[in-house]
């Protein structure tokens, strides 16, 4: 098979090609210039945006012997990625740029362009497994290693663009076991530090980011009731389950620490509250995308929900609304508590993944969520999503 | 096999170069010593001095060594600027082409930014050919205040031959020095450093079938010229460090092959690179040829063509896919692909600019080559196209999840 394995610098994705090689396909080396200004992005831990690791991805190619390229994808990066990363904090949700990126960027731009230009798979350095249903389709599941599973951020790409897919990482034991390959490869990125960081914003500073792109935006910080506690100056810098960072004058009668409940985005206020407030009883989703065809409406999906990249699944109950809306009742003993809208949420079947949707707003739990109380009435909803 | 159609980017070494190197490789002794070993080696330094001089119309004085073009080019520009505003402060303007080398541009922008240059960027016409009535009325203007004029000799991505004679008359008229690279030229149009009148030259031993890593300044003697290395004091202080006797005899070696089998290679490479555009003209239509339509102004083993719709970079990759080795024109630090800075300042709108192919023969170049490339031309043409465009081609196209 005709493969194009996506080299960002970082291990991952090397020893992913160094299998693809292996594995007896054709493989070329392809790595995503993200940024137009490549010394401005954050440079030495792994990355896929500096200098740095073009040179890298590039001896990676050169150890393995295969064709290397850089693919220009900055304008459709800066487009769709970090466009829609500073439009949901403007609107005050929380954003996955990580999602956005496999959505638009890897699995959309990358793969159509390799597609168009006779590749039949794009291989990446994911830690997710790909298996072939009875029925011949393709599903998307957990990686082997529970620890650096990566199938939440993987799942937005939808079964059709599953097809084209290869995650050669996905039977991976432990990080560790890609280290020692990398190393016995000769790969000299064997040792090359893991990242967490967002790539395009400079020390992880993401309210810095934020103040430097959407500016100063001075506003009020309340309380559920309304009542002004403080000030703030740009309610994007913050996010639903924040403690740090409030800098409210006065204490809450109660002496108990406040955390944020939600982000108002047209009142450019941010509504402060007690930790119970942030308890999540059943969670609202919209622009669902589903492995395996939708479920009927209303009809009752027992599964787990995942809605932050290394969070626990909760056990939930789903059902689609007739307007393709999701209602998620969430299992209180999950202890799911801060979902912010603009939050991904993945279901899960065991390993495998059902669906993927994006966080509208959240419920507080009422006792009866688990049987998924599919009409939504509104009743102690705490952070319907502003739109 | 493949079919290498980037000569311009590197060139095979010339056998007789490489015998040449090979056999200097084995002997011992810096060209600085006293000794009997470094006087031997300094004898090998001082003949290919005396014959790339020979070959190129300079006297051996005025051959200073370097270590390629890019640090002939730096030694021109940051020189020539230093020492005439060690002269005069006043003389601080630098006139370069909109089209030369990244080697040329970005010193000059260095000293912009650096050392108080006012850097002139001369426009050139949609064949990417200087524009001489700009250049005449920047000295017009300000000739007392300009520090030197750097002109290419030949653009090496769209193969322009530039007026130099117009360009040296300008600015001797206004007392400024010229300098010119010329490292495309050499080997494919006569180059005479004297006849051309030119203060300084260019030129570098790869590109003509010389080893890497060899180069030089021609500077015409009683020019001033600011050292950038210091050390030793070789090349009469004005490039230090120690010669590799070795490598300036294959380089010598290569460049007096390629000038001497010269008008030969540029008639048949000329005959190449008219069939080779014919070629792609033919099998795509709405191809552009950039650069000079006249055969005779441009270099005889460039083709240069855009081709609408397509990225350069995806064109690239189905051509080494298929055997067939070309250039987007102009290679960039990390590989990323660029509109170039000369097809933009041709007046090109940035997406004509990004569908770019370079194609440059050189003395292992045969007409196999141009057939390998233009069997695959279309079908590689067909597919780029579908991949530039910005929907998806080949998916089905229903949407994922249920709406």
């Amino acid at each position: 098979m005709r493969v194009l394995a996506a080299l960002s610098g970082g291990v991952d994705s090397a020893v992913a090609a160094a299998r693809a090689v292996d594995a007896g396909h054709d493989v070329v080396g392809v790595h995503m210039a993200l940024s137009r200004n490549r010394d401005q992005f954050r440079t030495g831990s792994r990355g896929c945006c500096s200098l740095e690791d073009a040179g890298d991805a590039r001896r990676a190619a050169d150890v393995l012997g295969i064709p290397y390229y850089v693919w220009d994808l900055s304008e459709r990066f800066e487009e769709t990625v970090v466009a829609d990363f500073l439009a949901e904090y403007e609107a005050g949700r929380t954003p996955n740029p990580c999602v956005r990126c496999n959505e638009h960027i890897k699995f959309e731009a990358l793969l159509d362009k390799a597609v168009a230009l006779g590749f039949e798979a794009v291989c990446t350095g994911h830690y997710a497994r790909v298996e072939t249903a009875e029925d011949g389709t393709r599903r998307l599941h957990r990686a082997r290693d529970a620890s650096k599973d990566q199938s939440y951020v993987l799942a937005v790409m939808g079964p059709r663009r599953l097809q084209r897919a290869m995650f050669p990482l996905g039977d991976v034991t432990s990080k560790e076991e890609t280290r020692r390959e990398a190393a016995a490869r000769g790969l000299s990125v064997s040792a090359k530090p893991d990242s967490y960081d967002i790539c395009f914003v400079a020390d992880g500073d993401t309210r810095g980011f934020l103040r430097e792109r959407l500016g100063s935006r001075p506003g009020e910080v309340v309380d559920a009731d309304g009542t002004v506690l403080g000030r703030h100056d740009g309610a994007y810098a913050y996010t639903v389950g924040q403690r740090r960072g409030l800098a409210l004058g006065r204490p809450a009668a109660d002496g108990r620490p406040r955390y944020v409940l939600s982000v108002e985005p047209v009142r450019n206020q941010v509504v402060v509250g007690p930790a119970e407030a942030l308890q999540v009883g059943a969670v609202e989703a919209d622009r669902a995308v589903w492995f395996g065809g939708a479920p009927a409406p209303d009809e009752a999906v027992t599964c787990t929900v995942q809605v932050r990249a290394h969070g626990a699944a909760v056990p939930a109950v789903a059902r689609v609304r007739a307007d393709g809306t999701l209602d998620v009742g969430v299992d209180p003993a999950g202890g799911l508590r801060g979902v912010a809208p603009g939050q991904s949420l993945v279901l899960y079947d065991g390993t495998r993944v059902l669906g993927q949707a994006t966080v509208t707003g959240t419920r507080r739990p009422t006792g009866a969520d688990l049987r998924g109380s599919a009409g939504g009435t509104g009743a102690g909803t705490v952070a319907a999503g502003a739109r | 096999m493949s079919a290498y159609l980037d000569h311009a980017a590197t060139t095979p070494v010339l056998p007789q170069a490489a015998r040449v190197l090979a056999e200097q490789l084995a002997r011992t002794g810096n060209p600085s010593s006293l000794h009997a070993s470094g006087r031997a080696a300094r004898r090998v330094v001082e003949e290919a001095r005396e014959g790339l001089a020979a070959a190129l119309g300079a006297r051996p004085s005025e051959v200073l060594w370097t270590s390629g073009g890019t640090e002939a080019d730096n030694l021109a520009v940051k020189g020539l600027f230093w020492a005439r505003q060690a002269q005069d402060p006043a003389r601080r303007r630098v006139l370069v082409s909109a089209v030369e080398h990244h080697a040329v541009l970005d010193p000059a922008r260095w000293l912009a930014e650096h050392a108080g240059a006012e850097v002139v960027l001369l426009p050139v016409d949609d064949a990417g050919v200087l524009v001489v009535d700009a250049l005449r009325a920047e000295l017009e203007r300000a000739g007392d205040r300009t520090a030197l004029v750097s002109v290419m000799w030949a653009n090496n991505e769209v193969g322009a031959l530039q007026p130099l004679a117009d360009v040296v008359e300008l600015a001797h008229r206004a007392g400024v020095p010229v300098h010119t690279d010329a490292v495309q030229a050499v080997g494919q149009v006569p180059v005479d450093f004297t006849a051309t009148g030119v203060d300084a030259l260019t030129v570098s031993g790869h590109k003509l079938g010389g080893p890497g890593g060899t180069g030089a300044l021609l500077a015409r003697r009683g020019l001033d010229l600011t050292p950038v290395l210091h050390g030793g004091g070789q090349e009469r202080g004005v490039r230090s460090g120690s010669l590799d006797a070795a490598l300036l005899a294959s380089f010598a070696v290569a460049v007096a092959e390629a000038v001497g089998g010269r008008e030969a290679q540029a008639r048949r490479l000329g005959a190449l690179r008219d069939r080779l555009v014919a070629g792609a003209l033919r099998a795509v239509p709405d191809a552009v040829l950039r650069g000079p339509a006249d055969p005779a102004r441009r270099l005889p083993g460039n083709a240069h063509l855009t081709f609408p719709g397509c990225e350069g970079d995806s064109l690239l990759f189905l051509l080494d896919s298929a055997g067939v080795e070309a250039s987007t024109g102009s290679a960039c630090q990390a590989g990323v692909p660029q509109p170039s800075h000369v097809l933009l300042a041709m007046g090109l709108a940035a997406d004509e600019a990004r569908g770019a192919l370079r194609f440059s023969l050189g003395h292992t170049s045969t007409e196999a080559d141009v057939d390998a490339l233009l069997e695959v031309l279309p079908e590689v043409v067909a597919r780029a196209r579908a991949a530039g465009l910005s929907t998806v081609p080949s998916l089905a196209p229903a949407a994922a999840g249920a709406r």
